[in-house]
C-alpha cells in the first residue's frame, strides 16, 4: 500500500466532497462542474509544459484529438464503453505527440508556441475537409456504457460528474508525485536554464519529449470528457482561440499546486456563466479585465491566494 | 516539515471549503431566479458578438424585443391580439450565440435548469442546432429553432418531441436557386460558386451542384472556390473564377464575407460578364447601395424580409420594426418574429385557461403539424413529422435608383414549399439526385 | 500560362496587404519583446476609423466633396486612432509590465483582445460598415487580359513605401540605429544613456499606428464588421514567424513567400488553400528553426 501524503489526502478529500454536493446540486451545476473539471484535465496538460517553460498555444490539438476518438468510436466503430472510448482517445494522442513532439522539442519559447498552434490549426483544417465528420457542424457522440451498464438519462450526467472526478483525483495524484518526482523538478530546472541542466549529463529535450507526451495524454484524457458530457463535437476544438482559453485558464489558476487548474476552471466557468447571463452584450470585456486583474494582483495566479495564507501561516507558528 | 504540511492541509482545506461555498452560493442564487411569478420566461439565442452578430444576430435580437414587448401590449393584429403567450406576460432572456457548440450545450442548460425558461427561441448556427437538439430532448424543454439551415437536423433527431423548427432547410434555398435560373435563364452552360470553407458552404454548392443538374443539364460547373470564413479579401478567387468565364456565379456568402465579395467582384468586373446569385442576398438589400450591380440574384432562405407577402401581420411587423430601428426588418427578423408568433399559437392551442402556462410537452403535442399565421403567410409545420415548417421560396433581381436611393425587387418569382421541399423520410441530396419525384410545382 | 500570370498578380496584392497588417507586430516584437495579440485589434481600429469617417465624408455632405479628400481621410483616421490607442495603451497599461516574462506579455495582450473586441463593439455596434468610395472610385486596368482594381495596385505602391520608409529610418537615422541598439541588447543599451522607455513608446506607437493604417487601406475594399481583428492575427504571425521575429525585411520575405503560395493553391488546388499558411509556416521553421531572416540568440549560462 502506497503512502499517502497530506495533500494528497486533502485532494481525495475534496474530490468526495464535490461529489456528494453533486448529489444534492441542480442539475446544471452538475454539468458546468463536469464541463469545468474536464477542461481543466486539459488545462494540466498545458500547466505541465508551462512548468517546463513551454507554453503551448495548441493543447487544442490533443483536446480535439481526445474528443473526435470517442465521438468516431461511438459513431463508426459502435463502441459505447467509457473506458474504451476515453483510452482510444488518450492513446490516439500520445502516438499524435511522440510523433510531432520530435519536431517540437527543438523549439523554444514563442517559435514552441506558434508552431504547436500551427498543428492545431492544420487538424482543424483536415476536420473542417471532411464532410463524413460533419465538416464544421461536427457530430454527435453517441450516449456511453461503462462496462455493461448504461445510465439512464437522469443519472447520466450525475454519473459522469463521478468519472470525471475520479479520472481528475487519479491525474492529480499523479501529477502530485511527478512534480516531486525527478522529472518533475527537472522540468523546472530546464526551465530556469537548460545549458545547465545539459551540464548535468542530463537531455533537456528528452525531458521535454516525454513531458509533451504526457501532457497530451492528460489533455485528451480532457477532451473524451468534454464529448461525452456535451454530447456534442466539433472542429473549433482544434481552433487556436480555444487553445487560447486553456493558458488563459492556466494562468488564471497559476502553476503553484496541481489543484490550481481545478479550481481556475471552476472560477472561470462561474465567471463566464454569469457575465453571459448578465452583459450578454460584452462578456468578452468582463473576461478580459479578469484577466488583467490576476495578472496584475496575483501575478503567481489565483493559487497565490492560498500560498500567500501558508507563508503567513508559516511566519505565525 | 511538520509545519509545512500542517499548512499545506490548512491551504487545502480552505480549497475545499470555497469550492463548497461557491457551489451553494451558486445553488443559493439559482432559485432566487426561477419562474414561480406566473410570467412566461422565454430564452432567445442568438449572435450578439462575431460576424454574424450584425447581418443576422442583432436584426434578429432586434426583432425579438418588439415583438415581445408588443405581444406584452396586446398591440397586435388578429389572431394574435391577446395579451403575452394566452395572458402571461413574457419575460425574455437574451443570450450570446457565439463561442461555439459546446459552450452552447452549456448555456443551453444553464436556460432551461437555473434560469427556467418556458421555452427556447433561437440559433443561427447548424452546429448548435445539431448539438442542442439531443439535449433540448433529454431535458424536455420545448425548443423552436427558427433560422440553422442543417438537413442534418431531423435526420439525426429522428423522432423529434420538444424540437420544432420554423425556418427553412438550406437544400431548400439551393433547389429553388437551380429552378429560378431554369426558369428565368434557360441558355446558360457555364456556371462558378464562391462559397465558405465550412459546412453551410460545402452543403450549398453540393445541393446547387446536383439541382443545376436536374434544372439545367447542359450548364457545367466551370470552378469552385471556397475561401475560409471570414476572409474578407477574394483577391485571388475573383481571379480564379473570372479566368473560367462563367455566366453565373453561385455564392451562399452571408454578412460581411458577402458585401465585401460582391463590392470587390464588381470593382474587378467579374460581375459585369456574369450574374450572381445570393442565396442570403436579401440581408444586405438597403446596404449596397448600389455596388451589387442591377440584376443581382438575390434570396432571403424563403418568403421572409423583402420577400415577404401583404397581409395584416406583415404590415404590422414591417410598421413596428421600422419604428424602433428606423429601417425595415430582413430576413433574420421576419424569421425570429414567425418563430416567437408560431410559439404562441402552441401554446394558446395548448393551454385550458386563459393566464395558465402550459408545460412542454402540452406546447409540443399542440405545435406538432398546426399551422399557424405568420409575417410571411401561412406556415405549416408538415415536415418532419409535423416538427418541420414547409413554406416556399422566392428570388428576385436587384435592381437600384441612384436618383432616389432606393432598391427593389424585380422579377420576383416563388416556388410553392412542395415544389422544393423532399418528402418526409427521404434526404434532400437523394432527392434531388432523383429528378424531385413528387414534387408539386405551381 | 494565363494562370502563372494571375497568380503573380494575385499573390503580390496579397503579399503585400500581408506585409501591412505584419510590419507593426514584427516592429513592436523586434524592440520591444511583446509578441502583441491585440494587432489585430489595432487593424479593426483602423479599419473602423476609417471605414465610420469615409461614410460620413460622402454621406453626410453630399457628393460634392472630391474622392481625394476620401484617401486623405484614411490615411489621417489610421495616423490619429493608432496614435491614440497606441499612446492610451503603452502609457496606461503596458509601461507597467515591462519587464515581465516574454509570455506573459502575451497573455495580457490577449486579455486586451478580449477588452477591445467588446470596445469596438460598443463604439462602432455590430453592423458592418462599407465606405466602398475610394476603392470604386479608382477604376480598374487590364493587366494582360485579367481585370485588376487600381486600388489594390496601388496597395502595392503604399506598402512598397512603407516598407522602404521603415528600413531607411532603421538604418540611416540616428533614431533608427538608437532603436537597433536597443534591439540588440536592451542593457547595455540602457547603459549607454538610451532612454529606453522613449524608445518603446515610440515603438509602440509606430506599431500600432502601422496596424491601424492597414486597417484603413483595406477598409474600402471589405465590409468592416465585428470579429474582424480576430482573424488577420494569426495570419500575421504566421508571417512574421516566416520571415524571422522582428526583422523588416524578413516580414517582407515571409509576405512574399504566404501570399504566392496562397495564390497558387487557389489558382491550382482550391482544397489545399485552408493549409498552406500553416503548411509554408511548418515548413520553414522545420528548416530555419528561427525563421528566414531572424537572429540566432546566444545560449546563456
Amino acid at each position: 500500500m502506497m503512502r499517502l501524503d497530506r495533500t494528497e489526502l486533502c485532494l481525495i478529500a475534496a474530490a468526495v466532497v464535490l461529489a456528494a454536493g453533486g448529489l444534492i446540486a441542480p442539475g446544471w451545476l452538475v454539468f458546468l462542474l463536469t464541463m469545468a473539471f474536464a477542461k481543466a484535465l486539459v488545462v494540466q496538460g498545458v500547466v505541465m509544459q508551462m512548468r517546463a517553460g513551454l507554453v503551448s498555444f495548441g493543447q487544442g490539438l490533443f483536446y480535439c484529438v481526445g474528443g473526435y476518438a470517442v465521438g468516431m468510436g461511438g459513431q463508426f466503430f459502435g463502441l459505447t464503453d467509457l473506458a474504451v472510448l476515453l483510452s482510444a482517445g488518450v492513446l490516439a494522442a500520445m502516438l499524435l505527440a511522440m510523433v510531432l513532439g520530435l519536431l517540437l522539442t527543438r523549439y523554444r519559447d514563442i517559435f514552441f508556441a506558434m508552431l504547436s498552434l500551427a498543428f492545431s490549426m492544420i487538424l482543424f483544417g483536415v476536420l473542417v475537409k471532411s464532410p463524413q465528420l460533419g465538416s464544421t457542424d461536427g457530430f454527435n457522440v453517441v450516449s456511453w456504457t461503462l462496462f455493461g451498464w448504461s445510465p439512464a438519462k437522469e443519472t447520466a450526467p450525475m454519473a459522469l460528474l463521478t468519472v470525471t472526478l475520479v479520472a481528475g483525483l487519479a491525474v492529480a495524484l499523479l501529477l502530485h508525485r511527478y512534480v516531486q518526482a525527478g522529472v518533475g523538478v527537472l522540468c523546472e530546472a530546464v526551465r530556469e536554464n537548460e545549458v545547465r541542466v545539459e551540464y548535468l549529463g542530463l537531455s533537456p529535450r528528452w525531458l521535454l519529449y516525454s513531458n509533451y507526451v504526457a501532457a497530451a495524454a492528460v489533455s485528451a484524457l480532457g477532451g473524451g470528457l468534454t464529448a461525452l458530457a456535451a454530447g456534442h463535437i466539433d472542429p473549433e476544438m482544434a481552433y487556436w482561440t480555444t487553445s487560447g482559453e486553456f493558458v488563459f485558464i492556466a494562468l488564471l489558476g497559476g502553476t503553484g499546486h496541481v489543484a490550481a487548474p481545478f479550481l481556475a476552471a471552476l472560477v472561470f466557468a462561474v465567471v463566464r456563466t454569469y457575465a453571459i447571463e448578465f452583459v450578454p452584450h460584452s462578456w468578452q470585456m468582463i473576461l478580459g479585465f479578469t484577466l488583467l486583474g490576476v495578472i496584475v494582483f496575483l501575478p503567481k495566479g489565483l493559487w497565490s491566494l492560498f500560498s500567500r495564507a501558508k507563508a503567513k501561516g508559516a511566519a505565525a507558528s | 516539515m511538520t509545519n509545512t504540511v500542517s499548512v499545506t492541509r490548512k491551504t487545502l482545506r480552505r480549497l475545499s471549503l470555497t469550492m463548497a461555498a461557491s457551489a451553494l452560493a451558486l445553488a443559493a442564487v439559482a432559485p432566487a431566479q426561477a419562474a414561480e411569478n406566473g410570467k412566461f420566461r422565454l430564452g432567445i439565442v442568438t449572435f450578439l458578438s462575431g460576424g454574424a452578430a450584425g447581418p443576422f444576430g442583432v436584426p434578429s435580437a432586434n426583432a425579438a424585443k418588439v415583438v415581445i414587448d408588443q405581444l406584452n401590449a396586446g398591440a397586435l393584429p388578429a389572431p394574435y391580439a391577446s395579451k403575452g403567450i394566452n395572458g402571461a406576460e413574457i419575460e425574455m432572456v437574451l443570450i450570446d450565440e457565439n463561442g461555439g457548440a459546446t459552450k452552447q450545450v452549456e448555456e443551453f442548460r444553464n436556460l432551461v435548469q437555473r434560469q427556467k425558461v418556458d421555452a427556447v427561441v433561437g440559433y443561427i448556427s447548424s452546429g448548435d442546432c445539431l448539438a442542442v437538439s439531443p439535449v433540448a430532448e433529454e431535458l424536455g424543454a420545448l425548443t423552436v429553432f427558427y433560422d440553422c439551415g442543417t438537413s442534418r437536423l431531423f435526420v439525426e433527431n429522428k423522432a423529434p418531441k420538444f424540437v420544432f423548427r420554423t425556418g427553412l432547410d438550406a437544400a431548400v434555398d439551393n433547389i429553388g436557386a437551380a429552378r429560378y435560373l431554369a426558369a428565368t435563364r434557360p441558355d446558360i452552360t457555364r456556371y462558378a460558386g464562391v462559397q465558405q470553407n465550412y459546412s453551410w458552404g460545402q452543403d450549398s454548392w453540393a445541393d446547387f451542384t446536383a439541382a443545376m443538374k436536374q434544372t439545367l443539364p447542359k450548364a457545367e460547373a466551370v470552378e469552385s472556390q471556397m475561401p475560409k470564413l471570414f476572409q474578407g479579401q477574394y483577391g485571388a478567387e475573383i481571379s480564379a473564377v473570372s479566368v473560367k468565364r462563367p455566366q453565373i456565379v453561385h455564392s451562399s456568402l452571408w454578412g460581411g464575407d458577402m458585401e465585401a465579395l460582391v463590392l470587390q467582384a464588381s470593382a474587378r468586373g467579374l460581375l459585369d460578364d456574369a450574374t450572381a446569385i445570393l442565396t442570403c442576398g436579401e440581408s444586405a438589400l438597403e446596404r449596397y447601395q448600389g455596388q451589387a450591380p442591377n440584376g443581382t440574384i438575390v434570396g432571403a432562405r424563403g418568403p421572409f424580409g423583402a420577400f415577404a407577402p401583404q397581409n395584416a401581420l406583415n404590415t404590422w411587423f414591417t410598421g413596428v420594426y421600422q419604428n424602433a430601428y428606423q429601417m425595415a426588418p430582413t430576413y433574420p427578423a421576419s424569421k425570429m418574429a414567425q418563430a416567437i408568433l408560431g410559439l404562441k399559437h402552441a401554446a394558446e392551442k395548448a393551454a385550458k385557461a386563459p393566464g395558465e402556462i402550459p408545460a412542454p410537452a402540452a406546447i409540443a403535442a399542440a405545435f406538432k403539424g398546426t399551422s399557424f399565421e405568420s409575417v410571411s403567410g401561412t406556415v405549416q409545420m408538415s415536415r418532419a413529422d409535423g416538427h418541420q415548417a414547409l413554406q416556399g421560396i422566392s428570388y428576385g433581381e436587384y435592381h437600384y435608383d441612384a436618383k432616389t436611393k432606393k432598391a427593389e425587387l424585380k422579377n420576383v418569382k416563388s416556388f410553392s414549399g412542395t415544389c422544393v421541399t423532399p418528402p418526409d423520410g427521404t434526404e434532400a441530396q437523394d432527392w434531388i439526385k432523383a429528378g424531385f419525384p413528387g414534387a408539386k410545382c405551381e | 500560362m494565363n494562370s502563372i500570370y494571375a497568380v503573380l498578380i494575385d499573390g503580390t496584392i496579397y503579399a503585400s496587404w500581408l506585409f501591412l497588417v505584419a510590419a507593426g507586430l514584427t516592429v513592436i516584437y523586434g524592440v520591444m519583446r511583446i509578441l502583441n495579440m491585440a494587432h489585430g485589434s489595432f487593424y479593426a481600429i483602423g479599419a473602423y476609423a476609417a471605414a465610420s469617417m469615409v461614410g460620413w465624408y460622402f454621406n453626410g455632405e453630399g457628393a460634392a466633396l472630391p474622392v481625394w479628400g476620401s484617401y486623405l481621410m484614411l490615411v489621417v483616421c489610421a495616423l490619429v486612432a493608432g496614435l491614440v490607442v497606441g499612446l492610451v495603451i503603452e502609457r496606461g497599461l503596458l509601461r507597467l509590465m515591462y519587464g515581465r516574462d516574454e509570455i506573459l506579455m502575451v497573455i495580457i495582450t490577449y486579455a486586451l483582445l478580449l477588452i477591445l473586441e467588446d470596445g469596438m463593439k460598443m463604439v462602432w455596434g455590430v453592423d458592418p460598415y462599407m465606405a466602398f468610395q475610394p476603392y470604386a472610385e479608382m477604376g480598374r486596368s487590364v493587366l494582360g487580359g485579367l481585370k485588376v482594381s487600381n486600388y489594390d495596385l496601388a496597395l502595392i505602391a503604399v506598402s512598397l513605401v512603407v516598407g522602404g520608409g521603415l528600413w531607411a529610418w532603421l538604418e540611416r537615422t540616428n533614431t533608427g540605429k538608437v532603436l537597433r541598439a536597443v534591439i540588440h541588447d536592451r542593457e547595455v543599451a540602457m547603459a549607454m544613456g538610451v532612454n529606453v522607455g522613449l524608445m518603446f513608446t515610440l515603438t509602440f506607437v509606430l506599431g500600432t499606428t502601422l496596424g491601424a493604417l492597414a486597417g484603413a487601406l483595406t477598409a474600402p475594399a471589405i465590409s468592416v464588421a465585428p470579429g474582424l481583428g480576430v482573424e488577420v492575427i494569426v495570419l500575421a504571425f504566421a508571417v512574421v514567424v516566416v520571415g524571422g521575429l522582428g526583422s523588416i525585411e524578413g516580414a517582407a520575405a515571409g509576405a512574399l513567400l504566404v501570399g504566392l503560395a496562397r495564390a497558387a493553391a487557389v489558382h491550382y488546388a482550391p482544397e489545399l488553400e485552408l493549409f498552406v499558411i500553416y503548411g509554408v509556416m511548418s515548413l520553414v521553421l522545420a528548416v530555419r528553426p528561427q525563421g528566414l531572416f531572424g537572429r540566432t540568440l546566444v545560449r546563456k549560462i
